[in-house]
């Protein structure tokens, strides 16, 4: 028994890594299918992160703590989208530049909470379901972050394909210029689909210093909003792969620390490399294997209307 | 929306110039607020900042040393920029160079090796930088991927590489266990140009690299290859410019120059190789390209905007307790300010008639 109790432990702590990856992406997965590339995930993540604790550790409320790491990646994105949409700069450079404030804004804001710490978000347990063996424990004794990104990938994946929103979402990021003859806002849709993934960016930051890692570091972000960008690329733009490729990534990510704890003589920073190795192999396979299928037409192109 | 942008037929040349002075201002403003916000007086803040090491002739020295890298890494991503191929990772191909020039180092240390020693490392970092770079350059070049992820994930590993040598094989075995190589031998050390000061021949190499690229990009075929690959891949195409040769030829140098900018720290101002041998000076010199407009001489005068950045950032947390991240909060504005200003640059604000879909 006492195995299953390990088993399930380390499951449970794979499906915490992977929900920090899937929130991120799920939100970039949500701008870039309106045609916007941000590049600014890592940036509003830590962001996220920073304001998140800053405020929980202050208010003593978790739920507080969460909101403001929301509304901090949603205003950053904003930058983003001033930059990218409405001015019509490059997309590349306004995404960099993000990450680069964000970085900046989030030391200074952690700066006086460094060396202090939270208790973790509580798991929630849910009757009987919690106590099964194993699965119990990964499925369902996590806390609400894990059953927010859930719910989130849900609604992303049935919003995208079923929903009127969703249409017109995917037409301007298919082609800017069809659906603006059809007169839809395509800059106004962008900037919605950019919050939108600037809240999920904060969102995952709170779930990075709030539940994963209940502390702040300044860099704890450690690249995972790039993971998550290349997540979305592994996905090829479609909500559910999305999750498998989170969960395969929390995997790698985990299991790394595992064998850096049973000391195999393998150097620990090889491990540590793991995950931003496997990036580079997932991006190169599923780039290999598909050549950019699925990528929305009009991903990266700036749209000025000329009418 | 009232109000909308509009392509402007030709650029003015003023504006070329005027628009990172624009950005410049915009950023003192907001770094105005920010002082305020942080309880600090503005003007002390900024004379601590901008204008107390621009007094002081070690400090200007110190100038010289932080602007070099970021010169010699700028002018290589200004290849790749114009060229429209995004290496984000300079950061992890400066890490390469220098770990590569160190072998050299430390493979001779201690022997009565001649004064070859520092060039070879000079070019072994070079080379280092380049493979390094060429990594996500194939990889876009074969299958297609993303050179921004990839480029920026193989800062990570090159980070952690240099992590595992300095901590493992080349740690300095008399070190008190510290994660640091030994001090290199003077013959793997760069040359200070005066007797007093950290400055030393690594801007001499910078400013080789700026007429050099300047040639290069202005009055050359390879130059213009590149300058059309940017702007019209399909005229490129027609014109028989193969778009690998270019992805290829970027990379490499812009690897090369990083990873050179790599090397010269190390055997520079560091004297030894350590876990830590950047304040992320790869990052910092995408501003760098940006606000020099990808002009090697504008480049050149962006370097030492940003380095003044770096030495005032420094010199604020020592006599202001001012958290180091004020200077990334303030890199991140200028490359904020001038990708906003040279939108303005480039297309006209119309008041428009009526409502329109914006």
């Amino acid at each position: 028994m006492l195995d299953v109790a390990i088993l399930g432990a380390v499951l449970a702590s794979v499906v915490a890594a992977a929900t920090t990856l899937l929130l991120a992406s799920l939100g970039e997965l949500v701008a870039e299918r309106a045609g916007t590339l941000n590049l600014g995930v890592e940036g509003m993540m830590i962001i996220g992160a920073a304001v998140g604790y800053a405020t929980a550790y202050s208010s003593g409320s978790l739920l507080l703590g969460t909101l403001a790491a929301i509304l901090a990646g949603t205003l950053l994105s904003l930058v983003f989208a001033g930059l990218a949409i409405w001015l019509a700069a490059n997309q590349v450079a306004s995404g960099l530049a993000t990450t680069i404030l964000g970085l900046g804004l989030a030391g200074l804001i952690g700066a006086p909470f460094v060396g202090t710490r939270l208790d973790a978000a509580p798991t929630l347990h849910l009757p009987v379901l919690s106590d099964l063996p194993v699965i119990g424990r990964m499925m369902f004794g996590q806390d609400a972050f894990v059953y927010a990104s859930l719910v989130l990938l849900a609604v992303v994946a049935y919003g995208l394909v079923r929903t009127r929103t969703g249409l017109v979402l995917r037409a301007v990021g298919e082609s800017h210029v069809a659906a603006h003859a059809l007169g839809h806002p395509v800059r106004k849709i962008r900037t919605l689909a950019v919050m939108f993934g600037g809240a999920c960016a904060g969102l995952a930051g709170a779930h990075l210093s709030l539940a994963y890692t209940p502390f702040w570091a300044s860099d704890m972000t450690a690249g995972r909003g790039w993971i998550a960008l290349a997540l979305v690329v592994f996905s090829a733009w479609k909500p559910m792969w999305l999750l498998a490729g989170a969960y395969l990534f929390g995997a790698v990510s985990i299991l790394q620390l595992h064998v850096q704890g049973f000391g195999l003589g393998i150097p620990s920073q090889l491990l540590s490399a793991l995950p931003y190795l496997a990036t580079i192999v997932a991006l190169v396979a599923i780039s290999a294997l598909k050549r950019g299928q699925g990528a929305p037409a009009s991903l990266g192109l700036p749209f000025v209307p000329d009418r | 929306m009232p109000l909308r942008l509009e392509r402007q037929e030709s650029v003015p040349a003023l504006g070329l110039i005027a628009a990172p002075l624009v950005a410049l201002v915009f950023t003192l403003i907001v770094g105005a607020i920010m002082f305020v916000a942080l309880g600090h007086d503005p003007i002390r803040a900024f004379t601590i900042y901008f204008i107390e090491p621009l007094t002081d002739p070690w400090t200007l020295q110190e100038m010289v040393v932080k602007a070099c890298p970021l010169l010699l890494i700028g002018i290589g991503l200004s290849f790749c920029y114009r060229a429209n191929r995004w290496n984000i990772g300079a950061e992890g191909q400066y890490v390469a160079g220098a770990v590569a020039g160190s072998w050299l180092a430390l493979a001779t240390h201690g022997t009565d090796a001649g004064p070859w020693v520092l060039p070879a490392m000079l070019v072994l970092g070079a080379v280092g930088g380049a493979l390094w770079a060429l990594i996500p350059a194939f990889l876009r070049v074969r299958f297609g991927s993303s050179e921004i992820l990839t480029s920026l994930m193989l800062v990570y590993v090159a980070q952690l590489g240099l992590d595992y040598l300095v901590r493992g094989p080349w740690r300095d075995p008399a070190g008190f266990n510290f994660p640091q190589s030994v001090t290199f031998d003077d013959v793997a050390i760069m040359p200070l140009i005066f007797e007093d000061g950290r400055m030393h021949a690594g801007i001499i190499i910078g400013l080789v690299a700026v007429i050099a690229a300047t040639i290069v990009l202005g009055r050359t075929l390879i130059g213009y290859s590149i300058e059309l690959a940017g702007t019209a891949p399909r005229a490129a195409a027609f014109a028989g410019f193969k778009e690998s040769r270019v992805t290829y030829g970027v990379f490499a140098v812009s690897g090369a120059l990083a990873g050179l900018a790599g090397i010269i720290e190390v055997a520079g101002p560091i004297g030894q190789i350590q876990p830590s041998i950047s304040p992320g000076y790869g990052f910092t010199a995408i501003i760098a390209a940006m606000l020099g407009r990808l002009h090697p001489v504008g480049v050149l005068i962006a370097s030492f905007v940003l380095a003044l950045t770096y030495i005032g950032g420094e010199a604020a947390q020592i006599s202001m307790r001012m958290p180091f991240d004020v200077t990334r909060v303030f890199q991140g504005t200028l490359l904020i300010a001038i990708l906003a200003a040279d939108v303005l640059v480039r297309y006209r604000i119309r008041r428009v008639e009526g409502a329109s879909h914006a």
